[in-house]
């Protein structure tokens, strides 16, 4: 079945997985490109970060080639929401995670388009004392 | 450098004649997916952060030189009563006298505030608040693809879960409705406050 997934900020359309119930299966190709995290013996890892499945759910977690994101994504303490009719689900941040780096004081970094289109990072301004401010239309 | 951010799912269209007008001289960018509210825990605008040449925080998350002066307005003729007006304008000068201190003296800045301080005043989001963004970004997925109705659901959802986030109640009628972000119900929310503040925090600089 296609699915749609967001994770994080990344957008991966027409994903090939098996979603059932809370669980959505996905081939080991499929999970790096989708989350960033692949399957090694001693757990998913990502970058130097390696969380191991406990043990006694490890069918859970994995079945063969599979590998089920909606049971990492609660181990991680990520929240997960679903749309069955529209196959579109969505991955978002820990809280724990959030915490961790709005607590550090290290501004986060993202990127977005002014009206052409043109790509700025925050980044990009270090150096500078930067004034960040929202507004909106509406 | 000032950096504007607009929370607008309707991108250019919604957002380029305020820009257009401002002509700005430094970067207005448009965040579709309300990305910097999520990364910065910000539930209303104006909302503002002041960032060091070190990319560290010096200020988080704060109303930005606004008071709650519009909930005494005339809702026929819009006008505001003065002194609720004078009361506006002097926030609004005390936070740019702010901003041009720390411009001029950095970290000497009185307004640049220790480490202490900044985390003291930071709020950071829980797992409820966190579901509400996830489902806040899957409803404006789901409307960009054309699925209007079904992401009203998950809009309605994120309101439910993160009450406090004005963001979320406004963008959500702006896309049923580019009226309806400060029509009757917009107003019944802001009444329903009672003593509570629509600006929590403006008051201190």
């Amino acid at each position: 079945m296609a699915i749609d997934i967001i994770y994080g900020a990344r957008v991966t359309d027409g994903v090939d997985a098996d979603a059932k119930g809370g669980e959505l299966w996905l081939k080991a190709a499929d999970l790096e490109r989708v989350s960033g995290w692949t399957h090694k013996p001693e757990g998913f890892c990502k970058g130097d970060v390696c969380v191991p499945a406990p043990a006694a759910r490890k069918d859970e977690f994995v079945r063969g080639e599979s590998y089920n994101l909606a049971a990492l994504a609660e181990l991680l303490g990520q929240p997960m929401v679903a749309d069955a009719e529209n196959r579109a689900y969505c991955f978002g941040e820990a809280a724990a995670e959030r915490r961790r780096i709005l607590t550090s004081l290290d501004a986060p970094d993202f990127t977005l388009p002014d009206l052409d289109g043109r790509m700025h990072s925050l980044s990009q301004y270090r150096g500078k004392k930067v004034f960040l401010v929202s507004w909106a239309s509406w | 450098m000032p950096i504007t951010i607009a929370f607008d799912s309707g991108g250019n269209a919604a957002t380029e004649p305020w820009i257009t007008a401002a002509k700005p001289t430094y970067p207005c960018l448009i965040d579709r997916r309300h990305v910097v509210a999520e990364l910065y825990d910000m539930v209303n605008v104006p909302t503002a952060v002041w960032i060091d040449e070190r990319g560290k925080i010096v200020r988080p998350s704060e109303p930005a030189g606004v008071t709650d002066a519009f909930r005494k307005m005339n809702r026929t003729n819009f006008s505001i009563p003065t002194d609720a007006m004078n009361e506006l304008q002097a926030k609004r000068k005390a936070y740019q006298d702010a901003l041009r201190d720390w411009v001029a003296n950095g970290a000497k800045s009185k307004f640049a505030l220790s480490e202490a301080e900044v985390l003291r005043r930071m709020h950071t989001p829980d797992d409820s608040q966190v579901r509400a963004a996830a489902n806040f970004r899957l409803g404006e997925y789901l409307f960009e693809k054309g699925h209007a109705s079904a992401a009203q659901k998950y809009f309605e959802e994120a309101k439910r879960l993160r009450p406090e986030s004005w963001n979320y109640k406004r963008q959500a009628w702006a896309l049923e409705d580019p009226m309806k972000a400060g029509g009757p119900e917009f107003w019944a929310a802001v009444d329903s406050l009672g003593d509570g503040k629509y600006y929590p925090g403006a008051e201190d600089i």
